[in-house]
């Protein structure tokens, strides 16, 4: 499970897992959910189209992930949000479909662009997906604290000079970074369970925003980490397994926090009491 | 058929059987897809109609593994996933946009898995391309019935629930006041997206399936002030998107690079993303010249 | 105009001995209040004071721990009660016309699709006319301005003809010409069509010349009466639990703390802060 061949695996799960683990915590602090998923779906039709004209993949990925974000942030200033990001990654996939159709590619190539080879990363592969994650971490603690400032109040931090919408597309920049440079490893659609699941987790056991960071990436490497363990022992695709071991980290910590909850409010009343859904108070 | 039609409709165009079934099964789904995308997009729930798409490829593929029509895994998946969604969902929009995004994780791991089993049981069939990315001209005509029926049941949904599902997208304090129950409403419409979903997913494919849902209704309401107005609109956008993108992709079998055709979906995206920017173009004119008028009555 | 509240006899809401708990916090504590047909009451309260629970409660939204709520007669009967939420943001992206959103106020709850009537068409048209909203009323609801979809919110609870209105914060957000505009609308109607309006609001003064009984909420329970009787230095003293002063300046009125240091070693922060 340790061969040459499968340090380099080890090592960019290790890089991808870091990088989504810091990214992730804005994702979900943001609730930019949709935009995950939306970058890294479009950004396949980059690869597809890559392959057309004969560059390196991770080219053609960095083109369409960057053009993305800038589209959904132009369109989502006039128009509802979830829908300009609905509508590119359309028009991306639209492409992608397009270029697939006239490439020559074999099934298991696509198949591993969409949900990830990670076996299949080589050393020379590897350096640029460090080079990529190190931008990606400096750029997010760079703006770490306009960035926070602008997810939790953008109001007040608008009017503290922090632009809205210029958070939105430094933001989106880094998202589409952290795909062009996880696609390759974890594939297209599970970058985005990576993205969310570990930073969703996470906050269920911590109140601290930088506690919660911290652990979103720990949370993230256990997952890499164990999907790449059963993928080589099962020999089944380590997409699966990053996508149900994710899921599962998420109902932990919903289960953690909802058992936290009703102690601490059965201590206060002296008995435990389903609280009431959806009341307001004011 | 019309002399100056002739060099854009392509000789055999409406004899072609597999063509036949494209243009009434195309133009079926697009109808559906309008009708209950309005009511998507209105209820900002773009993201969960995208996720469905995303998620019937889990139930898609499993249904290649077993042998069935994947419409069948579409519907079976997404009605589950739905019933997921509404039973971990919160109300408020980013904890709704998240537990989407955890149920999307997960099916994407188990479509995952379904495609490797469908790869490695065939390589040269390329189920993943033809489930992710759908195959409107295989579809075999002894599905028709089967979306017909699927279809009658979304849109019977959404136009049951009419009136409900307006007051409850304006404001579920002001539904719950009127005495509607909004729990109720919600999984109805849901049960409607995910039939929505995964007929369109057969047809034109899972991922862009999103397309015809979001992208014609999103269009519509910049034209109409009216809720109804802008669903029949949605439904005549998508018929004509995608009748013209099967026209298109019939006729580009003879175009670069090799003859292959291109595929229908990316005409079909293309055209609806294209009247979306136009839209958007006119639709600032127009609340422009209004609030131009505005001002002047208030001066 | 006040004093109308004497003559009592057709009573439309009687709230008594409400309590409330929720998550093990007591948010009402033995409310007890009844309003009339015709008369305008003020719900006063700073935020967080329980004014929105209360009108859930008598909405039926929330079941109070103690007490019962009486809609004119029947148990609750929800079309008996027009409704207008605080702050809804109406989307501008939403293909709604105003005088849809009110027309949804008779049948919004009805299954299938709505058939043209000439009948509804009317009374929606006389509705628009009774809330002063006929020139948008073609207007997407969205692009209105806060009064004016104000207007058409109170139009969409009062088609249904409920005998009573409740709104919750219905001025906040709204600039001091239309929170005029939008006050003397609910007093006239009130008056004319003899249903009783309850409005809850964090600021008292722009009711004080329509207002005809005032509920004041603090620490969870309530004072009642006229605002002379209610909006008194002994009654909001007693109320508070801290020394309060009532200052009227022109024709104003004031709600101070009197000494801050009492309230403090009481641990009673919040009194101070939310009083007006």
């Amino acid at each position: 499970m340790f061969s040459d061949l499968m340090l380099n695996a080890w090592g960019s799960a290790s890089i991808v897992a870091i990088v989504a683990g810091v990214v992730g915590f804005f994702i979900v602090l943001r609730g930019s959910a949709f935009a995950a998923h939306a970058l890294p779906n479009g950004a396949f039709a980059g690869a597809a189209g890559a392959s057309l004209i004969g560059v390196d993949a991770i080219v053609g990925l960095a083109v369409f992930s960057v053009l993305g974000a800038l589209t959904i942030a132009g369109l989502g200033r006039r128009a509802r949000h979830d829908v300009a990001t609905a509508l590119v990654i359309v028009l991306m996939l639209g492409l992608g479909s397009l270029f697939l159709s006239m490439a020559t590619e074999y099934a298991p190539e696509i198949y591993s662009l969409l949900f990830g080879e990670v076996l299949g990363v080589s050393s020379s592969e590897l350096v640029p997906i460090a080079v990529i994650g190190v931008v990606c971490i400096a750029a997010v603690f760079l703006v770490y604290r306009p960035l926070l400032f602008s997810s939790v109040m953008p109001e007040v931090a608008e009017a503290r000079g922090v632009g809205r919408g210029r958070m939105e597309v430094v933001f989106l920049l880094v998202v589409a970074l952290t795909t062009t440079m996880a696609v390759p490893v974890v594939g297209a659609l599970l970058i985005f369970s990576l993205l969310i699941s570990p930073a969703a987790a996470a906050r269920s056991f911590t109140d601290r925003p930088f506690t919660a960071m911290g652990l979103s990436v720990l949370i993230a490497l256990g997952t890499v980490w164990s999907a790449i363990a059963l993928a080589y022992l099962s020999n089944l695709p380590i997409g699966f397994f990053v996508g149900s071991i994710g899921a599962g980290t998420y109902a932990v910590g919903r289960g953690w926090s909802a058992w936290r909850r009703n102690r601490r409010s059965s201590r206060r009343t002296g008995q435990t009491r389903p609280r009431p859904a959806q009341v307001q108070t004011s | 058929m019309p002399g100056f039609l002739s060099p854009l409709i392509e000789p055999g165009f409406f004899s072609n059987l597999p063509v036949q079934t494209a243009l009434v099964v195309g133009g079926v789904v697009a109808v559906v897809s309008g009708i209950v995308g309005t009511f998507t997009v209105m209820r900002g729930q773009s993201f969960a109609g995208h996720s469905l798409a995303d998620i019937g490829t889990a139930g898609g593929s499993a249904a290649f593994v077993l042998g069935i029509s994947p419409l069948f895994g579409f519907v079976a998946m997404n009605l589950m996933a739905a019933g997921v969604m509404e039973w971990i969902g919160i109300r408020r929009p980013r904890g709704r946009d998240l537990a989407t995004g955890i149920v999307l994780g997960a099916a994407l791991g188990l479509a995952a898995l379904f495609l490797y089993l469908d790869t490695t049981a065939s390589s040269t069939t390329g189920a993943t391309v033809n489930v992710l990315f759908g195959s409107i001209f295989t579809l075999p005509a002894s599905m028709v019935p089967f979306i017909a029926i699927f279809s009658v049941v979304a849109a019977g949904i959404v136009l049951v629930m009419y009136r409900p599902l307006i007051l409850t997208s304006v404001s579920a304090d002001l539904a719950i006041a009127q005495g509607i129950r909004v729990r109720l409403v919600g999984i109805g419409y849901l049960v409607a997206l995910a039939l929505a979903v995964s007929l369109s997913a057969v047809t034109i494919g899972a991922i862009l399936s999103t397309a015809l849902l979001i992208g014609p209704a999103a269009t519509a309401l910049r034209i109409t002030n009216r809720t109804g107005r802008a669903a029949v609109i949605a439904a005549g956008i998508g018929i004509i998107a995608t009748w013209l993108g099967v026209l298109l992709a019939y006729d580009s079998y003879y175009w670069f690079p090799n003859g292959g055709g291109w595929p229908v979906s990316f005409f079909v995206v293309t055209l609806i993303f294209l009247v979306y920017l136009l839209s958007q173009l006119r639709f600032r004119g127009h609340s422009a010249a209004r609030r131009r008028s505005t001002a002047a009555q208030a001066g | 105009m006040q004093g109308r509240a004497a003559t009592g006899s057709d009573e439309i809401l009687a709230v008594d001995g409400i309590s409330v708990t929720l998550s093990g916090r007591e948010i009402l504590r033995d409310v007890t209040f009844h309003i009339n047909a015709g008369e305008f009451t003020g719900l006063i309260g700073s935020n967080g004071a329980g004014k929105t629970t209360l009108l859930r409660v008598i909405l039926g939204l929330i079941s109070p721990s103690a007490g019962t709520v009486r809609v004119e007669g029947g148990l609750r009967r929800q079309p008996l009660i027009g409704y207008v939420p605080q702050r809804i943001t109406l989307d501008p992206d939403m293909p709604l016309r105003a005088r849809d959103l009110v027309g949804l106020g008779i049948d919004g709850q009805r299954f299938g699709l709505p058939l043209p009537s000439p009948t509804r068409r009317k009374q929606v048209d006389e509705m628009l006319e009774a809330v002063d909203a006929t020139r948008f009323a073609e207007s997407r609801v969205g692009n209105l301005s806060g009064g004016e979809q104000q207007r058409i919110l109170i139009a969409h609870a009062l088609i249904s003809r409920p005998r009573l209105l409740l709104l919750d914060e219905p001025l906040a957000n709204l600039d001091i010409g239309s929170e005029q505009e939008v006050v003397d609308l609910l007093a006239r109607i009130a008056r004319d069509q003899r249903i009783a309006v309850l409005i809850s609001t964090h600021d008292m003064n722009p009711l004080l010349p329509v207002m005809d009984r005032i509920v004041y909420i603090a620490n969870g329970r309530i004072a009642t009466g006229t605002t002379a009787e209610v909006v008194s230095s002994e009654s909001l003293t007693k109320l508070y639990g801290v020394h309060v002063d009532v200052i009227h300046v022109h024709n104003r009125i004031l709600v101070v703390a009197g000494r801050r240091e009492e309230a403090l070693q009481h641990g009673d922060t919040e009194s101070i802060v939310e009083l007006m």
